[in-house]
């Protein structure tokens, strides 16, 4: 057994099986992780490079411990004081760093559908780490796992995303992926952050997002993407909060408890308020404890592949 | 095809491996039984269920121990899903009785006393193993316990069928080239 791709470029292009495959690997990892020694020698052999041309706080923390906690020796790279300032290119970037004898790349890239690009390129496995607008596939599988972990099958479960639909990967990665294991999803938020024919992917929109908090199991709220929104698309954030922000007085008003996600970083007072986010019905916290496991996972599983293909 | 243990002949087996595991470890008191996953589990099952028996003892410690991410071959061969790794009990200083069905080139056992110290500092380590594939070890590895040694060559492949999941209790051995692919 083994996944069906070389890359994991996008959820897209995973099936239902793949993505069981790695939620089933994750959960040994767990228990790994509350080992005393949660570490295991697995990888000892690999080397990986974690590329980062964008800020990360969380992705890359959690790439580089499930890396090291597989065994794997691991580079990191970030865009800001490197030679990219001075005009070299992706794959030529790329190629200096494989030419370490790095065995794979984990990448972020503000270019949409650059990993793909560099997969045409390189022979290394890629992970994305998040593509632009486009793809961010380990964020949508632990999403998906830390759902399954509260609320069992997804298969009828129902989730809504809130926020801005638009300009997140978060959102496009957790539609294919949710799809796939056979959830329902309404995605809301302000008209001018969804996109339109959003419907062909297989979701419905809803502008109310109390209509949403009412009929869903659990919502996931992105953050705002201000440094990707290149003309103003709403007032203020103020006006945001009042109309698209989920607060505990909301929830209370709600005839369940739904669960609370949110991929990070969070904006306090903006899509979520801290009395929602520090709520007990908010799994923010778990959901970046199940990352390091799920990329644990996915480095894995794409890692055995390496003989094939030489 | 040639039957290497039949199912009467199995279950004399099993029970007298059971007898003496008790026979050395009497109440088993410091002792605790860990089966290798996937295929080591039925065995370990059995004994496990024969020793509390035998024993008296019924709060025998019996774990299950998971090695895939301790393999050497992970980029040689093709990618193992894990299965499961169930030890709900502390190791540290005591007697740990290793169970596997086929023991063969050693390296799984290796593997397995690798995961094995990830877990605490046992006393001793021992090994039981229903079928001892002898003189095709590729490690300094040797049985403590063995149910039945045979003398066999790389083409060959000795296959352990249990009742639980095959429907029947037996050992064969296969000519690997003629008989599977």
């Amino acid at each position: 057994m083994a996944l069906s791709v070389k890359h994991l470029l996008g959820i897209k292009e995973l099936n239902a099986q793949d993505i069981e495959q790695i939620f089933q690997t994750a959960d040994n990892f767990k228990q790994v992780l509350q080992r005393p020694i949660k570490k295991v020698p697995t990888l000892r052999d690999t080397t990986v490079a974690n590329i980062f041309f964008e800020n990360s706080t969380r992705t890359r923390l959690s790439f580089e411990l499930a890396e090291k906690r597989l065994g794997a020796d691991v580079v990191n790279f970030s865009a800001s004081g490197s030679s990219v300032s001075k005009g070299e290119t992706l794959i030529d970037t790329v190629n200096n760093i494989l030419a370490m004898k790095v065995d794979m790349v984990v990448m972020r890239h503000s270019a949409s559908g650059a990993p793909w690009f560099l997969a045409q390129h390189i022979d290394a496995s890629i992970v994305n780490a998040g593509d632009g607008t486009n793809e961010h596939p380990t964020q949508a599988l632990l999403d998906a796992y830390s759902m399954r972990e509260q609320l069992g099958n997804l298969k009828g479960k129902r989730v809504a995303i809130l926020g801005d639909i638009m300009h997140s990967r978060v959102a496009l990665s957790n539609i294919y992926c949710l799809n796939k294991l056979g959830a329902e999803v309404v995605v809301s938020g302000p008209p001018t952050l969804i996109p339109k024919h959003i419907e062909s992917l297989g979701v419905k929109v809803e502008y109310n997002v109390k209509k949403a908090l009412e009929w869903c199991d659990v919502a996931n709220v992105l953050r705002i993407q201000l440094e990707r929104q290149h003309k103003p698309l709403f007032s203020t954030l103020r006006e945001y909060a009042l109309y698209y922000g989920v607060n505990k007085q909301m929830l209370d008003s709600l005839e369940k408890d739904i669960v609370i996600m949110h991929p990070g970083p969070i904006n306090r007072g903006v899509e979520i308020n801290s009395d929602v986010a520090d709520s007990k019905q908010s799994i923010i916290l778990n959901q970046v404890e199940n990352g390091v496991a799920i990329r644990m996972a996915v480095i894995y599983l794409l890692s055995g592949k390496r003989d094939m293909n030489e | 095809m040639k039957t290497l243990l039949s199912s009467t002949h199995m279950n004399i087996t099993l029970q007298r491996l059971a007898h003496q595991l008790v026979e050395n470890h009497l109440s088993f008191a410091d002792t605790v039984l860990i089966g290798i996953q996937p295929r080591g589990i039925y065995l370990s099952d059995r004994i496990a269920r024969l020793v509390k028996k035998i024993s008296g003892n019924n709060n025998i410690n019996y774990g299950l121990l998971d090695i895939t991410f301790y393999r050497d071959d992970v980029h040689t061969t093709n990618i193992q899903v894990p299965s499961h790794t169930d030890i709900s009990f502390s190791i540290e200083d005591k007697n740990v009785i290793l169970i596997d069905d086929v023991l063969y080139t050693g390296r799984t056992i290796r593997s397995a006393m690798d995961a094995l110290i990830d877990f605490g500092r046992p006393k001793k380590v021992e090994l039981l193993t229903l079928i001892d594939r002898r003189f095709s070890r590729e490690l300094p590895v040797q049985p403590d316990y063995v149910g039945y040694s045979v003398d066999t060559i790389l083409t060959q492949k000795v296959k352990v069928y249990w009742d639980e999941k095959d429907g029947k209790d037996e050992v064969v051995l296969i000519e690997k080239n003629t008989e599977i692919k």
